[in-house]
């Protein structure tokens, strides 16, 4: 088969996306855009990289913190969140054997989450607003140095992510709770507090257990899934007093700044965003691995009550973790800094590194395994994890917080790691793993493609986040512009590294398009022929 | 008197370690994992719960650890009784810092406070060496008391930074030469010239 028709048809008759259900369709239009919102996220990155290296004229000051806005928000929201509900919304009806609640609010939720994520970047790209993804007041509504039409595309955009958002929450414990036509009355409180994780914490300290109606990975979704909503409610009310400010000044309304306490709005956002970071990120993840060591052993998980119940324990940690990014500021309570920034903080210790044995030991258990590209990049995600989540500990402690607070450090050897290693590739197996259930059966186009974007992706992600994470420890700031090369050795190594990362998502790409087919891609977002509220074709289908 | 250079130092190797621990743990998990299967699998109960503790001690005995070893926890903890011996004003707005005394002379081993109060937006004051490793940072909130007290155990020369993004505007707000710390017996090695961007 020409390289050309391989191109159009895809590898082997590529995805047949005639034969696709509705469900199928719909994760797939999340992930698809998910995957090319984080080539989009991970260019913009390199362009900070090279900026880092050398000054770029076609860059300034203005237009690099632009691109440190939406960057994040783009990789985030458009990436990490569209891929994880497209991966969702199918895995809950497909292990609740029920339907989803509603088709049509799951195609809202990928339509407003995806337009929501571009208006937002145009935001940036048009008119360089720039208050980076932490807001702090009151610099998103300085208007001497930011367009009001900046501000007002940048809180659009962000607030149909959240409706999107609000809306996958909603079809996810609707799905969850819901009693399908025909079906018997479905005891939907009693679904919703196992969903929650009532009855794992009772299972916990009861020796009689009683049964789960809702199985772990499901649980683990639903968990996550109230700290996504949390976290919407926070983002929507700043949204909402942004708007305010802006609309105030447009039409000549004197609004003091100071009407807004900066220390207890940063205290609130914090604590919104911290959902993401701690709660969300850490619960998801940790579900998705029980997740995909159970679907690549066959087995059931070890520890499986201690795994429910410290997903639950993870959930109400993550609501009160939000004071270690304060530990710097000197008005915030040494009570807060120390209880919530330091103890309860470095229980995230003990639940990631649960969720990471629990997993090791299920995979462990099932020996001999094959090393297919889901395990590699499980394991991959399950390094990252290891070394991110100590590197955030170590920086939610006062004495290492008063020299590591904003150095690259934090956004290297935790976030970047956190996200890239650890999160990323997690998703990645995700994705390997659900290619032939999303697709039925679509074959990949090369397996050494696959291997060369695992390395790549791996060495490149480490690589990348410890040279940050070195240039911090020697005093380089985050957010700041360095001209006169002080921390070029290390800019140039995560340079060399971030090439790898995204010559790595070249490849993926490659990959996947070489695998479906133009024709299948552009199938994907057609819509479906069948109107099954299956999850996949029935066998006959197939 | 261990300053930042020596915790920091210890941080990279320390976790420099660490990392190459975890590393090789999972290569070698990798490499066992398709291997066939012998009675190691770390299934029992009793291991699970002697990690969960390990996990524990070592999340919470970081803390305990470094409020011992890391000279200034205690004394940043317990600012508001110590009398300090000076206190230095530093004033931000419009993306500028005003400094009450400037260069600000500390004595060696004394107890000084850094006040910082911002007029308009969210900044950072941080203390840096010529080398640009940072000495101490501490957020500059609005509406906020943003004090960080210090005290220098040899002599140097220090440029002051702001450490928070406050909008593009905000990108190099340095003050060249601000900390003047002399009397001691030891030099700090790298605050000996003059730091800051040009």
């Amino acid at each position: 088969m020409s390289f050309v028709n391989t191109l159009i048809n895809g590898h082997e008759g590529g995805l047949k996306h005639e034969g696709l259900t509705p469900m199928q369709k719909i994760s797939l239009r999340f992930v698809v855009l998910g995957v090319l919102f984080y080539g989009l996220a991970a260019v913009e990155g390199m362009m900070m990289r090279v900026v880092e290296i050398t000054p770029v004229a076609a860059i300034d000051d203005t237009h690099f913190f632009a691109i440190m806005t939406v960057h994040p928000m783009v990789g985030v929201f458009g990436s990490t969140y569209m891929i994880v509900f497209g991966a969702f919304l199918f895995l809950v009806p497909f292990f609740m054997k029920k339907p989803i609640f509603s088709l049509k609010v799951a195609n809202a939720s990928w339509m407003l989450i995806g337009g929501g994520t571009f208006i937002m970047w145009l935001a940036g790209f048009l008119f360089a607003y720039s208050p980076l993804y932490t807001l702090y007041w009151p610099l998103p509504v300085d208007l001497e140095q930011f367009k009001i039409i900046g501000g007002l595309f940048y809180v659009v955009g962000v607030a149909l992510i959240m409706v999107g958002t609000f809306l996958y929450s909603y079809n996810v414990f609707k799905t969850i709770m819901y009693t399908p036509a025909g079906w018997d009355k479905q005891p939907s409180m009693e679904l919703f507090k196992d969903a929650i994780g009532f009855r794992a914490i009772g299972n916990w300290l009861k020796k009689r257990k009683t049964e789960h109606i809702v199985d772990l990975p499901v649980a683990a979704i639903a968990r996550g899934t109230i700290d996504v909503g949390l976290n919407a409610v926070v983002i929507t009310a700043a949204g909402v007093l942004l708007l305010i400010y802006m609309f105030g000044t447009l039409f000549g309304v004197g609004m003091e700044k100071t009407w807004v306490d900066a220390l207890l709005y940063k205290n609130i956002f914090w604590w919104g965003l911290d959902l993401i970071a701690d709660g969300l990120v850490l619960i998801f993840v940790a579900g998705t691995w029980y997740i995909l060591a159970m679907m690549i052993t066959g087995k059931d998980l070890f520890m499986k009550h201690v795994a429910r119940a410290a997903l639950f324990v993870e959930m109400v940690v993550s609501w009160t973790v939000w004071s270690h990014h304060l530990m710097s500021d000197q008005g915030q309570s040494n009570l807060l800094k120390v209880l919530s920034g330091e103890m309860v903080t470095a229980l995230e210790l003990v639940t990631q590194g649960l969720a990471v044995y629990i997993t090791l030991v299920t995979l462990a258990k099932a020996r001999p395994l094959k090393m297919t590209n889901e395990l590699k990049f499980l394991l991959g995600g399950l390094l990252g994890f290891m070394l991110a989540v100590p590197a955030g500990i170590i920086q939610a402690d006062l004495g290492m917080n008063r020299v590591l607070h904003n150095t690259q450090w934090i956004i290297g050897s935790h976030v970047h790691v956190a996200i890239l290693v650890g999160l990323t590739m997690t998703l990645y197996s995700a994705i390997y793993l659900l290619l032939p259930i999303l697709t039925n059966g679509a074959k990949l186009y090369s397996q050494k493609l696959a291997t060369a974007h695992f390395w790549l992706h791996l060495i490149g992600g480490i690589g990348m986040g410890s040279s940050m994470g070195m240039a911090g420890i020697d005093g380089m700031l985050r957010r700041s512009i360095y001209v006169d090369g002080e921390y070029n050795t290390y800019m140039v190594l995560a340079g060399v590294f971030g090439c790898m990362l995204l010559l790595a998502f070249a490849l993926f790409l490659f990959n996947v398009v070489m695998t479906f087919g133009v024709k299948g891609l552009i199938g994907i977002y057609l819509p479906a022929k069948s109107d099954t509220s299956d999850c996949v074709p029935a066998p006959q289908e197939a | 008197m261990a300053d930042s250079i020596d915790v920091l130092a210890t941080l990279k190797l320390v976790y420099g370690i660490y990392a190459f621990i975890a590393i090789s743990l999972i290569g070698w998990f990798g490499y066992r994992i398709t291997k066939a299967k012998d009675d190691r699998t770390g299934a029992k109960p009793a291991i699970f719960w002697t990690y969960v503790a390990v996990l524990a001690v070592i999340g919470t005995g970081l803390h305990i650890l470094t409020y011992n070893t890391v000279p200034w926890v205690p004394y940043d903890l317990d600012r508001a009784n110590i009398e300090p011996a000076a206190i230095f004003d530093i004033a931000y707005e419009d993306h500028q810092m005003s400094f009450s005394d400037l260069p600000m002379n500390v004595g060696c081993g004394e107890y000084v406070v850094f006040n910082a109060t911002s007029n308009d937006l969210t900044y950072g004051f941080g203390i840096f060496r010529a080398d640009h490793t940072l000495v101490a940072q501490m957020q500059v909130v609005p509406q906020s008391k943003n004090d960080l007290m210090w005290r220098f155990d040899k002599n140097g020369t220090y440029y002051v930074r702001s450490t928070e993004y406050s909008g593009p505007q905000g990108a190099r707000m340095v003050a060249r030469d601000a900390i003047i710390v002399t009397g001691c017996d030891l030099d700090d090695l790298r605050a000996t010239t003059t730091g800051g961007q040009s």
